[in-house]
């Protein structure tokens, strides 16, 4: 069966054996191969002596370098903290008007609170602060649990409608679906809410539906959004008379609010971030507030 | 088909099918109504659906002539056509779940249809049913053709190439319920596992046979190749699947591994699934199509040797360079490093020795669009592994582990090594098995080259760009030592080379699918031909080995 031939195009013999057409040539390995295949060999070889490599039993060899990930990784971590621990310990300590009178330091919250926001809040509120249906924009300088650094720690560290203890509660009633008003009391509040912001609703035939609107508000609503409807921190309430929604200022999305209430949840914080990134975060939205016209 | 079976051949099919319904139907009563019914209810009709040919065709006439006489080709032409049904439905997953990176609203608020879900039905569809049923199909070809024997068995090629469909439809159908192990490439549960077992099982019993048939001193190194496929990843599945159902009326299970070493298992496993499924299983393939096509001899026998045996060995040790960084030790690490750059000489070996068997072939490359599929996979095949070395270096790995750029490095395999030369055998399979005279149109293959080429490209570019970009944004400080970029920021910078992705996905999906138009015109409407030299076994009492 062995038949060796001569290949004509390279001039190599055949090993003579054949499959259904297919034959081989006996070409040696070539050169360059056997030369990389000892380089890599080689340097594989080197790593052996220089890093942790075979295991020993219950141990292994530890290389002449001495490395091993974990105390790397452990070395590493407490040369970040050094370097971050100076500005990092003022944040945490400093009262917030001495920080924020510090042009440096502010500058130093801006760019690392930047990513700690994109990490921790922009999924909600986005990427920006500038939030979206149901979810607050940081930016406007409206607030509904009050303004400045210190309101805002408060509500990253018990937040809003949480299972902290201290969490602020804001709760809007769903007074259409839970009874407490009828369909009609329902809608006349809220085009009476509607026309706060938009007078030119007003036109004489509403003005029937507006004033019993504002009956029920006075009866049912100032307790949380105050008397003219200028919302209330510690309720939770918003300001029903400026141009910022939470959850959009149309007729339909406002009777649709007081038909099923709202209970807008955040998150609390406390637990999952330290001290200093509680704070300097705070001072980082509450900067972005700021630099709002 | 069922004609060229004797009757106690059909028996014995019907036979098998029952039982198979009969345990579709206690997976059903006793999973009542949770996934594992689910699952009963589709073995049950999976093996309704082949009883009935059988059972109408039970009392047919048996053949008459001898079988002995020609090679074992039906089950064949299913697995090439199963094949191909598989890669449409894969790569199209494939390109959702690429768009849905773009354009998340593409899951249309469904929980079937999320990400997690749909990920495993791309990557199962066309690992294990476009090369799974590739490999199979091909593996008969060759086994029989470089033995000069028929396949050693009637009925148990159909009990390999359906019990293997059956394992694949499990596996997918139940991605989509919520049925996962959450290993990658190992998703299927345990009794999907267990079903996988008795069939492989049976694969390797018939190919064993099958060579112990043959004609021929020689094992040729495709089937070495093909060999070392089917034993290792019977091995790996198996280890890797360990594993405790929570109770048998439950699809649920947990694997006996704990912690860091389920690690290892999986990625052993997972690395050698890369190396024997895509990587043997398809060397086999092309050390028979590339020369067969070129019409040349093998560059290099001894070359073969080498690759073979390193490929063999240093694969095995290479998992743990998926866990770099990660609670495996750091000398377990070293040891994956180090072995997955020695592998690079021998894997670059295979690929040298296909293009240097092209050496006096070159003309018939340029105009041979089928030949040319065959050139480009083995350069993507060299192209990879020479990445795939490169990205386990701990020094690299930690800049591209975690991010797009494996991904990329994963498609430039998929795409540019395994589909490739898959295509390429197809191609040069499909006349033969048909015995038509040529393929349906040439032209049409040089479109689905063409695109399967620039889809490819246009995939790993946007993902090496992707990738790196990730990387070096993970990493990158500000002057006070914190970090300069959140992760939403590197999303947003992802956002256009996951379109370009999707993108070029869609133009390899429409390369295949020119593939299986051209394919099935081939068959209709090409004149049927006699092959030159005469193509069926030996049957003179020949003794293997001389
Ligand atoms: C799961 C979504 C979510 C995440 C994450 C989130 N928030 Fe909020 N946040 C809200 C919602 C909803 C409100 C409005 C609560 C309400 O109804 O009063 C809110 C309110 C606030 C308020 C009060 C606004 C006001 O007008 O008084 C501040 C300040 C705030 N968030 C800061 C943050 C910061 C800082 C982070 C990141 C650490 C963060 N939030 C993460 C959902 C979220
Ligand atoms: C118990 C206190 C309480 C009462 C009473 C109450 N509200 Fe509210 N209201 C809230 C709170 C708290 C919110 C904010 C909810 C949130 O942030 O999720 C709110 C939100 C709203 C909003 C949405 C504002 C936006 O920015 O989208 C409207 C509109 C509103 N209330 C109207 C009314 C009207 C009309 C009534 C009377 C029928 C009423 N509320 C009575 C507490 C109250």
């Amino acid at each position: 069966m062995e038949v060796k031939e001569q290949d004509p195009v390279t001039g190599r013999e055949t090993t003579g054996h054949e499959w259904n057409g297919i034959k081989e040539l006996d070409t040696p390995v070539p050169r360059g191969i056997l030369l990389f295949l000892i380089v890599t060999h080689i340097w594989a070889v080197a790593w052996w002596f220089f890093a942790p490599t075979w295991p020993l039993g219950t141990t292994y060899t530890k290389g002449l370098l001495g490395i091993d990930q974990r105390t790397t990784v452990e070395e590493r971590v407490v040369e970040g903290q050094q370097a971050r621990q100076d500005w990092m310990a003022r944040i945490e300590s400093e009262p917030y008007d001495q920080i924020l009178a510090d042009e440096n330091l502010m500058q130093i919250v801006r760019s690392s609170g930047r990513q700690l926001f994109g990490d921790n809040c922009a999924a909600c509120h986005g990427r920006d602060a500038r939030g979206r249906a149901n979810y607050p924009d940081l930016t406007d300088g409206d607030w509904i649990w009050g303004s400045g650094p210190e309101a805002i720690e408060q509500t990253m560290r018990v937040g809003v409608n949480t299972e902290h203890p201290e969490s602020r509660i804001g709760q809007m009633p769903a007074f259409g679906r839970d009874g407490m008003l009828e369909r009609d009391q329902v809608r006349a509040v809220a085009a009476y809410v509607y026309s706060l912001t938009h007078p030119e609703f007003s036109t004489p035939e509403n003005v029937e539906r507006i004033e019993a609107g504002q009956q029920v508000f006075a009866e049912t609503c100032s307790a949380c959004h105050g008397e003219t409807g200028e919302g209330s921190a510690e309720a939770g309430a918003p300001n029903l008379t400026d141009n910022y929604w939470l959850y959009g200022g149309d007729l339909d999305t406002i009777i649709a609010t007081v038909h099923g209430g709202r209970q807008g949840h955040m998150p609390t914080w406390d637990e999952r971030l330290t001290n200093a990134e509680i704070r300097m975060l705070s001072l980082y939205v509450h900067d972005l507030g700021n630099r709002q016209p | 088909m069922i004609d060229k079976l004797t009757y106690s051949e059909r028996q014995s099919a019907s036979f098998i099918l029952v039982a198979v319904a009969v345990v579709g139907l206690l997976m059903a009563a006793f999973g009542n109504s949770n996934q594992l019914g689910v699952h009963g209810v589709i073995v049950m009709i999976f093996a309704a659906a082949l009883l009935y040919p059988v059972l109408s065709a039970i009392y047919a006439p048996e053949p008459v002539e001898d079988r002995e006489a020609s090679y074992y080709d039906d089950p064949i032409k299913v697995g090439i056509v199963l094949a191909m049904a598989w890669a449409i439905f894969g790569m199209f997953m494939g390109v959702w779940v690429a768009a849905q990176l773009a354009w998340p609203n593409l899951a249309f608020d469904a929980a079937w249809s999320t990400f997690g879900r749909l990920r495993p039905t791309h990557t199962s569809g066309i690992i294990f049913g476009f090369g799974g049923n590739a490999l199979i199909a091909t593996s008969f070809h060759v086994v029989q053709r470089t033995s000069r024997a028929r396949l050693a068995g009637q009925v148990s090629p159909w009990f390999v190439l359906f019990g293997y469909n059956l394992f694949c439809v499990l596996a997918v159908s139940g991605y989509f319920i919520g049925v996962t192990q959450s290993k990658e490439y190992a998703e299927a549960e345990w009794y999907a596992d267990l079903w996988l077992v008795v069939v492989w099982v049976t694969y390797f019993i018939l190919y064993l046979r099958t060579l112990a048939r043959r004609k021929e001193p020689h094992i040729y190194v495709a089937n070495w190749y093909f060999m070392a496929f089917i034993l290792v990843v019977a091995m790996l599945h198996i280890v890797n699947n360990l594993a405790i159902p929570i109770a048998w009326s439950s699809a649920k299970s947990y694997t006996i591994w704990p912690g860091v070493q389920d690690a290892m298992v999986q990625w052993w496993y997972g690395h050698n699934a890369v190396a024997f499924f895509l990587t043997a299983g398809f060397l086999g393939m092309l050390y028979y199509y590339l020369p067969v096509r070129a019409q040349r001899p093998i560059f290099s026998y001894r070359l073969s040797i080498l690759s073979f045996w390193g490929i063999v060995f240093f694969y095995m040790w290479a998992g743990s360079h998926h866990l770099h960084y990660t609670a495996l030790p750091h000398w377990v690490q070293t040891l994956g490093m180090t072995f997955s750059v020695m592998l690079l000489v021998p894997s670059w070996a295979s690929a040298g020795n296909a293009l240097l068997t092209l050496n006096g072939a070159w003309d018939r490359v340029r105009s041979d669009a089928t030949l040319r599929f065959m050139m480009a996979a083995a350069v993507f095949y060299g192209l990879s592994t020479f990445e795939g070395s490169f990205l386990a270096i701990r020094p690299v790995n930690a800049l591209s582990h975690y991010t797009d750029w494996t991904v990329g490095h994963v498609h430039a395999g998929a795409l540019g090594w395994v589909a490739l030369i898959t295509f390429g055998s197809i191609y040069t399979l499909v006349p033969t098995l048909w015995k038509r005279e040529r393929m349906y149109s040439a032209a049409l293959i040089e479109w689905h080259f063409w695109l399967a080429i620039a889809g490819t490209l246009i995939y790993i570019f946007a993902m090496w760009n992707s990738g790196i970009i990730q990387g070096l944004m993970w990493r990158t400080y500000t002057g006070e030592n914190t970090l300069a970029y959140s992760f939403v920021d590197s999303l947003v910078a992802m956002y256009p080379y996951y379109i370009a992705r999707a993108f070029g996905g869609l133009l390899f999906l429409i390369g295949a699918a020119i593939g299986c138009y051209n394919i099935w015109m081939t068959v209709k409407a090409v004149p049927s031909t006699v092959p030159a030299t005469p193509d069926a076994p030996e049957t003179a009492a020949a003794v293997p080995g001389e």
